[in-house]
């Protein structure tokens, strides 16, 4: 378990350094950095002082690294729209964007779980049939619309829920829905497809012929070895929500990190974009690397290896 | 005596494709999803041939005339104008090709990449298995809509750009299902049997290989264009994906949400369509799955 | 004495493509108490089939229906699923041919022995675990206390079997069905998990159905016998009779493929029986063993009768021993 960790947590690092070039040569897409930092207004002389002070001059390897080691001590830059320091920025944002994000993966694992359990024991009726019906819908339904039609129904016709702002817990309503819906078919579908699987396993049969209760073959046996790949899914579905928090917290006018994203996307501000595609990569990093310990923890075959 | 013996079944039993045909049109979600995607791709192709409206003819004096099926609409516009009022019906039909050709564009660059690297994943394993693993690693965690609003707000939007990002950004699950497809099928006895007998690498897996893993190959092709097309319709609709005025199903939805308290059927219509494309494409994949593999859905 | 199971006509169908599989066709079986039955017959003959009919335990799909199973006196047809429950691994259990995979990965072996004698018995985890380690160390695992804290995984397959015979004796059954506890082990491994359980029957003074294809083992281990094939018994009687005068043509065949101690001349060639069991798909009439059958004539189209060979000694066949006549059509020797 130690060696398996060890391994996995230097595989995670490689993968956060790679993905931190890359971000790091997003500024580099755009012909000049210098002119596009400057702004269209700048002079010839603003151009060359930025380059100057950036550093754009050097290569590109000596910035990456110095842009790295400034970003491993917490120094993510300077925003100049919104005249803070980057890091200081994305602290204040990042709270609200995990707290969304939590939720909504705990409520949707809440309702896929049982729901995809509930299919996998009575395959083809009515109750898989509306779990199916339920997760293809919600795999095809664009989720910025699907928060529209939320804000139509429940803010705008029936009056119930705000339509956005994040003052109270029930501005946070709509936006869960819509991100834990998102989040739903996927768990629902493995969860459905790993019951079919375990329920047809001898370790199954077996409980049964010890005279075990249903219910017991059911959440112990059954269930506990149909919920380790779902553990990982949800956690990658955790990851997936940081990016796709940009669309509902923009919709829903929240002030959480994806709604930062697109502010200084919208900016030019590359200094914090390049701190958040970082940070949402080194975060989703992470989890999966929690995630696949604790997926080694609940599987003595890894665990007890 | 043998030969008697074996004919007799395959007589009886239909050849394996079309055994696989007669249950793909048995199925449900397939005949569903191939129906209405056909629909809609005639409805793409022939369809601005049919209508009167240009999508971006402007009429400011018929501006935000209401669908026909609401009180004031007229089948001038059956399916009503925007803000600028523009034929509602038009836009929708040639967002519908904006759609398509982000769908086919990006799997066809996404696909390329992804099966490349996965089947040579799968079928040299070792080194080359260990780096397409890591490159995949690293594409997972790059957050998607964010890198890809990024560089399409640097680079500048437009549909080439987008198919390109898209495509760029969307391999990795190509490289994943090939991978593992091929890993599966190098282990059969044939594939080390042809190899046995001195088949030449290209051979193996043009030969043995591709066949084999095309029906994989086609279950994520259609869940990836069902997917490229949901992202574009997000990048366009937060204003980073194809430029306005061109009629992308996102931006419309975008444009209607600004009159979103007074005409919600501005959102209503192109969400539903977005809607139905995804939906059919996804039932097709789901389908072609359970049809060829029926054990998992 | 009333025995303790009786099954009368037993069917066994699974629905597939192209209508019903009849698995099972109509099996008649009865086993006393402390007795050993053993039941065999090749691969896909139904004996699995047979075994989880008693047990209550076929897969969904599959239908079950006989004129009686009675455990005990008690029909088990009508009993509610939940005291059918209550009578496994209490009253009846069994033990399966694949050890690798059916114990749970999970849980440690030590809370599956535990599991079941608590789902069963009113008592403390301590006096369950107490009984676990003597069982372990009754069916010949050493440092039996510290095993069971470990995982299936951690174990080989002959441990594995062993822990799974000892899950089946937690709570004493009366009734132990071991459906080939041993085709999946290594050979040497193989027959001490056999006599094993012969031993503990024995000690124990359980009833046993042992379902197999090595016939040597029923040689050594059974009271009785029955031959199946193709969903039906063929054969059944006391094993000493069976095996002292095989009446069908099938066990006849079976039995030449075995090479028996002082019977077989050293050097002397092994039978086989050419051919396939034929499709259970849809109608099956007449004797199934027909197509395969050294002494097949016209009538064997038809349904066989029972014919007793001695008491408690009966098969099924047209024609009794003796009035057999090689049949001359060449195809129905070897092919069908």
């Amino acid at each position: 378990m130690l060696y398996y960790s060890v391994k996995r947590f230097g595989l995670a690092l490689l993968v956060a350094v790679v993905v931190s070039f890359l971000s790091f040569q997003l500024l580099f897409l755009a012909s000049d950095p210098a002119i596009a930092l400057a702004g269209e207004a700048a002079t010839e002389e603003d151009i060359i002082a930025i380059r100057e002070f950036y550093g754009f001059d050097r290569p590109v390897l000596v910035q990456y690294i110095d842009w790295l080691g400034r970003f491993i001590r917490g120094d993510f830059g300077y925003s100049y729209y919104f005249n803070l320091p980057v890091s200081e920025l994305i602290l204040g944002r990042l709270g609200v964007t995990f707290q969304l994000g939590l939720v909504a993966v705990l409520l949707a694992i809440v309702v896929a779980v049982p729901l995809g359990v509930a299919a996998a024991i009575r395959p083809n009726t009515i109750i898989d049939r509306t779990a199916l019906v339920i997760s293809v819908l919600g795999q095809a339904m664009p989720s910025f619309w699907f928060a529209l039609v939320l804000i139509v129904v429940f803010s705008v016709n029936l009056r119930w829920l705000p339509a956005s702002g994040a003052d109270s817990w029930q501005h946070f309503i709509l936006p869960t829905i819509v991100i834990a819906y998102f989040a739903m078919p996927a768990i629902m579908r493995l969860t459905r497809g790993g019951m079919i699987e375990v329920l047809s396993a001898d370790y199954i049969r077996t409980a049964k012929a010890k005279g075990l209760r249903p219910f017991k073959v059911l959440f112990k046996h059954a269930l506990r070895n149909a919920i380790i790949p779902v553990v990982s899914l949800a956690a990658v579905q955790f990851g997936f929500m940081l990016s796709g928090s940009i669309v509902v917290e923009t919709i829903f006018a929240i002030d959480g990190a994806g709604q930062l994203a697109w502010e200084s996307i919208n900016r030019n501000d590359l200094a914090t974009v390049q701190a958040l595609i970082l940070l949402f990569a080194m975060i989703y990093v992470m989890i999966n690397f929690l995630a696949d310990l604790l997926n080694a923890w609940l599987d003595p075959r890894v665990r007890v290896a | 005596m043998a030969a008697v013996d074996h004919n007799a079944p395959v007589e009886a039993a239909p050849s394996p494709h079309r055994a696989m045909l007669r249950r793909a049109l048995a199925h449900g979600g397939v005949t569903i999803g191939a129906g209405l995607l056909l629909i809609i791709i005639v409805m793409a192709v022939i369809g601005p041939f049919l209508i009167a409206h240009g999508p971006y003819d402007q009429d400011l004096t018929a501006r935000l005339v209401p669908p026909i099926w609401m009180e004031g609409g007229s089948w001038e516009h059956p399916f009503g104008t925007d803000q600028l009022g523009r034929d509602y019906l038009a836009r929708l039909l040639y967002g519908a090709r904006i759609s398509l050709m982000i769908g086919f564009g990006t799997v066809f660059i996404a696909g390329t990449i992804g099966t490349v690297l996965g089947v040579a994943a799968g079928y040299f394993g070792g080194r080359v298995d260990m780096v397409v693993t890591f490159l995949i690693s690293v594409r997972l965690s790059t957050p998607l809509v964010l890198v890809a609003l990024a560089v399409v707000s640097i680079v500048g939007g437009s549909l080439q750009v987008v198919v390109l990002v898209l495509g760029l950004l969307l391999w990795d699950r190509f490289a994943v299902v090939m991978r593992a497809s091929t890993m599966q099928l190098r282990a059969i006895e044939y594939v080390t049997a042809a190899r046995a007998i001195g088949c030449s690498t290209p051979r193996i897996l043009t030969r043995e290989i591709m066949p084999n893993v095309m029906n994989n190959l086609i279950v994520v092709t259609t869940l990836e264009m069902a997917h490229a097309i949901l992202l574009e319709a997000v990048l366009s609709f937060l204003g980073l994906g194809v430029k306005p005025p061109t009629p992308s199903w996102g931006l419309m939805i975008a444009e209607g949400r600004e009159v979103l308290l007074f005409e919600p059927w501005l959102i209503t219509i192109p969400g539903l369509a977005l809607l139905t494309l995804v939906l059919s494409i996804n039932l097709v994949g789901d389908g072609i799955r359970d049809v060829t593999s029926p054990e998992d859905r | 004495m009333k025995p303790l199971l009786e099954v009368e006509d037993l069917v066994v169908d699974i629905p597939v493509a192209g209508g019903d599989l009849h698995a099972v066709r109509g099996i008649d079986l009865s086993v006393e108490k402390g007795e050993t039955l053993c039941i065999v017959g090749e691969s896909g003959c139904g004996k699995s089939l047979t075994s989880l009919a008693i047990m209550d335990l076929l897969p969904t799909k599959a239908r079950r229906h006989a004129a009686r199973i009675a455990f005990d006196g008690i029909e088990i047809q009508s009993l509610r699923p939940r005291q059918m429950a209550d009578m496994r691994g209490d009253r009846m259990a069994m033990i399966f041919q694949e050890p690798m995979t059916s114990l749970n990965p999970s849980y440690t072996i030590g809370n599956q022995l535990i599991e079941t004698y608590l789902a069963h018995r009113r008592t403390s985890t301590k006096e369950a675990r107490d009984r676990a380690i003597d069982l372990l160390e009754r069916v010949g695992i050493t440092a039996a206390a510290s095993r069971l804290a470990h995982y299936p995984h951690q174990l080989s397959g002959g441990l594995r079997q062993r822990v799974m015979i000892a899950m089946s004796l937690m709570c004493e059954p009366e009734l132990i069905i071991a459906d080939e506890p041993t085709t999946a082990l290594d050979v040497t491994i193989q027959a001490q998990i056999l006599l094993l359980l012969a031993e503990l029957q024995r000690e124990l003074g359980m009833a046993m159905i042992l379902i197999t294809h090595d016939l040597g083992v029923v040689a050594r281990v059974a009271d009785k016998v029955a031959v199946m094939y193709a969903g039906e018994i063929v054969e059944a009687g006391r094993a000493t009779d069976v095996f002292a005068s095989p009446s069908h043509p099938y066990t006849t065949g079976l039995l030449e493929c075995i090479p028996v101690p002082g019977k077989t001349a050293p050097g002397a060639r092994l039978g086989t029986i050419g051919g396939i069991v034929p499709s259970l798909v849809g109608d099956v009439a007449g004797c199934a063993f027909r197509d395969r059958c050294r002494f097949a004539a016209p009538t064997c189209a038809e349904p066989a009768p029972a014919q007793t060979a001695s008491v408690g000694h009966s098969y099924r066949c047209w024609f009794p021993e003796g009035a057999r006549m090689p049949s001359t059509v060449e195809g129905l020797v070897h092919g069908h």
